[in-house]
């Protein structure tokens, strides 16, 4: 039995080859359209240098950017509030909702909402909530969290939604075209979207100079759900800020193409305060934020604008599906991000991951993701949890590793004894190497005999 | 003559000696003075890759301590030599006693292929290869020491191994549908994440055979070692060849060890000794002494 959650829930994910093949194929094909894209501009690697270094100023000067728009925000005629934590916004969000006696809300994508169990807080207060991306509102009737933070329900066959769909919104048996199914989802949204009493977005960027905020979708969701009613709240976490709006003009044309392999998300909305007559919100959350800005090792993972790229280009993620990670955010960040809260509870994270360094080229914003887990690796073991398994290993092989004779001899009995030893004492289930690989060759001789031997010639 | 401190990672010294003694080889082709420092181990990656940096550190010194005294190291694995040449740092502090030495170490070793190419100045090889090889960009020569263009970066496109497999006459270097992903080793991951691991190695191999390929090749052994046990285990007929191993063969298919040493004029400056000296003797049946005149290719 494989040592970490995650490699077990990896292990069943891949157990069903059909399906594992089918995941990673669908992700590839959403970064080799991004690759496209990338391509197509020349000054590609300028565009993440410059947001890098836009992100590194912003973290920098957090705190001092965060007032600039709450000011301007406000002077807008938008409401800012704070919360330290996650439950701090929940109950902001709830108060906002029962002081307007709200009973229905529609919900566009935000990951900082899954961050906080938004949906199931506001549900227990009989508050309904409709997320109205069509993918999540697949894996919220599905009953799941999103298995992606772009791509919520690419984990889902277009089979699996007819079925899901035949028991929700009465589709027809065994449908699964996806036109008929968009259509029905749209209809069905559409009721939710009439009947709903306030709007709920995420925020993709905010200004500090300006006071506005950026939200992007491809489906209008966010648009129309905040345009019918009068209350919208949008909720960000503290890094979601970019010093100016001239800003935007570097990550609006990174995004979508990280993201989804588009020049740009179909809409990208600009709110300047609240609509007439209406309302406007913004919960600022820090939620551990503030904890990373401190840290030199971690700080340039809060650079990160969830395009979802390293995960579309991580060969394990690919392999072993975003809810084999158990957090909010999955895949490489999401390897970061957790960890980096809470140690114990996701120290083997770091771990689900091959080094490749696939995901820090590919990131918009140059976040060295590799070389973060990489040092989390270390962090995990100086706290103490590393199985022991592995640390006590690892001592033993430093202590033969500094004494060459030692290291000779060890070398010396281990090929022979692979060379020896009968089948069945090398291949058994306590050797995960030899499952479905055979061992090394072992040669009678190493390379420092042979080399001896040349230069005695 | 520059000296030349080997470093042959502790799993090709112990496991595939014949990787070491390639590498020796082709460079004694190129009239590099050799020295194999034999109180060398290991360089302490799968330690620090672990997270386990207190049981690496010692390592890390005393692999300083030993190949300080070389004007260069080089070894037959990116992985090992990104490891000396990029995450050594936490071992030696700045104004530490060994920071000085480890300056020198970090700028003077280099993975081989980076060395025949940028410090040798070698442009082509004169051998054949007359086989479909598919190239394995293994991900730390890739991503660390930047010996190729990742497929993920925008820019002017380049690859070392190619560059050197490409000169081999005869080479057919197959296309393939991912250039580079990983093939699911990762040191320790290849054991902890078993299942995803095998799935990763499986499907660059389908890739391979897909594309056509004959031989697969790569800069790092350790990638090589879990793909050849998954096709020794799946019984598919795709030889693994460390680029070497390759080269060495290719170079002694030309009969009468013809070799022709190409410059570019950039490396000049850099390169060592005219290399057009011959070793001693033989290191190798496979590659015949001889006048280093132009053969025809068997």
């Amino acid at each position: 039995m494989p040592a970490t959650a995650h490699a077990q829930r990896a292990t069943r994910f891949v157990a069903n080859a059909d399906r594992a093949h089918w995941h990673d194929q669908s992700l590839w094909w959403v970064r080799v359209k991004r690759d496209r894209q990338a391509q197509s501009l020349p000054e590609w690697e300028e565009l993440r240098e410059a947001a890098s270094q836009i992100k590194a100023h912003t973290v920098a000067h957090l705190a001092d950017l965060l007032e600039q728009f709450e000011a301007n925000a406000t002077g807008l005629g938008a409401t800012v509030h704070w919360a330290r934590n996650a439950a701090e916004h929940n109950e902001i969000v709830l108060g906002i909702l029962q002081t307007h006696g709200v009973r229905r809300v529609v919900k566009s994508k935000s990951m900082l909402t899954e961050e906080c169990h938004l949906n199931p807080y506001l549900e227990r207060h009989g508050i309904e909530v409709v997320d109205t991306d069509l993918g999540e509102r697949i894996v919220q009737l599905a009953g799941e969290p999103p298995s992606h933070i772009v791509l919520p329900c690419i984990h889902v066959k277009k089979e699996e939604i007819g079925e899901l769909f035949h028991e929700h919104l009465g589709t027809e048996k065994g449908s699964a075209d996806p036109n008929y199914l968009a259509e029905a989802a749209r209809r069905h949204l559409r009721e939710k979207f009439l009947a709903a009493e306030a709007g709920i977005t995420g925020v993709n960027f905010a200004v500090a100079e300006t006071g506005g905020l950026v939200v992007c979708t491809n489906e209008g969701n966010a648009d129309l759900g905040v345009s019918l009613p009068k209350v919208h709240i949008a909720c960000m976490g503290i890094e979601k800020l970019v010093p100016r709006a001239a800003d935007l003009g570097v990550f609006l044309r990174l995004l979508a193409r990280s993201a989804t392999g588009q020049p740009i998300t179909t809409y990208s909305s600009h709110f300047h305060g609240p609509m007439p007559g209406g309302e406007l919100h913004i919960v600022l959350v820090d939620n551990g934020r503030s904890n990373i800005v401190g840290s030199d090792d971690f700080r340039r993972s809060l650079a990160c604008i969830r395009c979802g790229a390293c995960m579309n280009t991580c060969p394990v993620y690919r392999r072993s599906g975003g809810h084999s990670y158990g957090t909010t955010v999955p895949g490489p960040i999401g390897s970061i991000l957790a960890p980096v809260r809470d140690a114990k509870a996701f120290a083997g994270l770091p771990h689900a991951c091959s080094l490749c360094g696939s995901c820090t080229d590919v990131c918009p914003v140059k976040i060295d993701l590799h070389h973060q887990l990489l040092t989390l690796r270390r962090e995990i073991a100086v706290q103490g949890y590393l199985p022991w398994t592995k640390r006590l290993g690892m001592r033993l092989a430093s202590a033969v590793f500094r004494r060459p004779g030692l290291y000779r001899l060890f070398g010396r009995l281990g090929r022979w004894f692979l060379r020896r030893a009968p089948r069945f004492m090398l291949y058994h289930r306590f050797n995960a190497w030899g499952q479905q690989r055979e061992l090394p060759p072992a040669p009678k001789r190493s390379f420092r005999d042979l080399y001896r031997d040349r230069s005695n010639r | 003559m520059p000296k030349v401190g080997l470093f042959i990672p502790c799993y090709i010294d112990q496991l595939y000696p014949q990787v070491g003694m390639a590498t020796v080889e082709l460079l004694a082709r190129f009239g590099v003075e050799l020295d194999f420092p034999q109180a060398q181990t290991c360089c302490g990656q799968p330690m620090a890759n672990v997270g386990c940096t207190a049981d690496a550190e010692p390592l890390a010194h005393r692999f300083v301590e030993i190949f300080a005294p070389y004007e260069y190291i080089v070894a037959p694995s990116g992985s090992c030599v990104a490891m000396v040449r990029h995450h050594y740092h936490e071992y030696f502090p700045p104004g530490g006693p060994r920071e000085r030495d480890y300056d020198r170490v970090r700028t003077k070793t280099f993975e081989l292929t980076e060395f025949l190419i940028d410090v040798l100045g070698v442009t082509a090889i004169e051998g054949a290869f007359p086989h479909r090889v598919g190239l394995h960009q293994s991900c730390h020569g890739l991503r660390e020491l930047r010996l190729a263009s990742s497929s993920e970066l925008v820019g002017r496109p380049y690859n070392k191994a190619r560059q050197l497999l490409a000169s081999l006459d005869g080479i057919e270097l197959v296309e393939l549908a991912r250039p580079d992903e990983c093939c699911g080793f990762g040191g320790t991951f290849a054991v902890s994440e078993e299942a995803v691991s095998c799935m990763m190695g499986r499907d660059r191999i389908h890739d391979h055979l897909q594309a056509g390929a004959q031989v697969m090749t790569a800069n790092d052994m350790s990638c090589l070692m879990h793909l050849e046990g998954l096709i020794r285990r799946d019984r598919q007929s795709l030889r693994v060849m460390h680029i070497a191993e390759l080269l060495v063969e290719a170079i002694g298919r030309v009969q009468g060890s013809g070799f022709r040493v190409q410059h570019s004029d950039a490396a000049k400056g850099r390169a060592l000794e005219s290399p057009g000296r011959s070793p001693g003797e033989p290191v190798s049946p496979q590659v015949a002494q001889g006048p280093t005149g132009r053969n025809s290719v068997r």
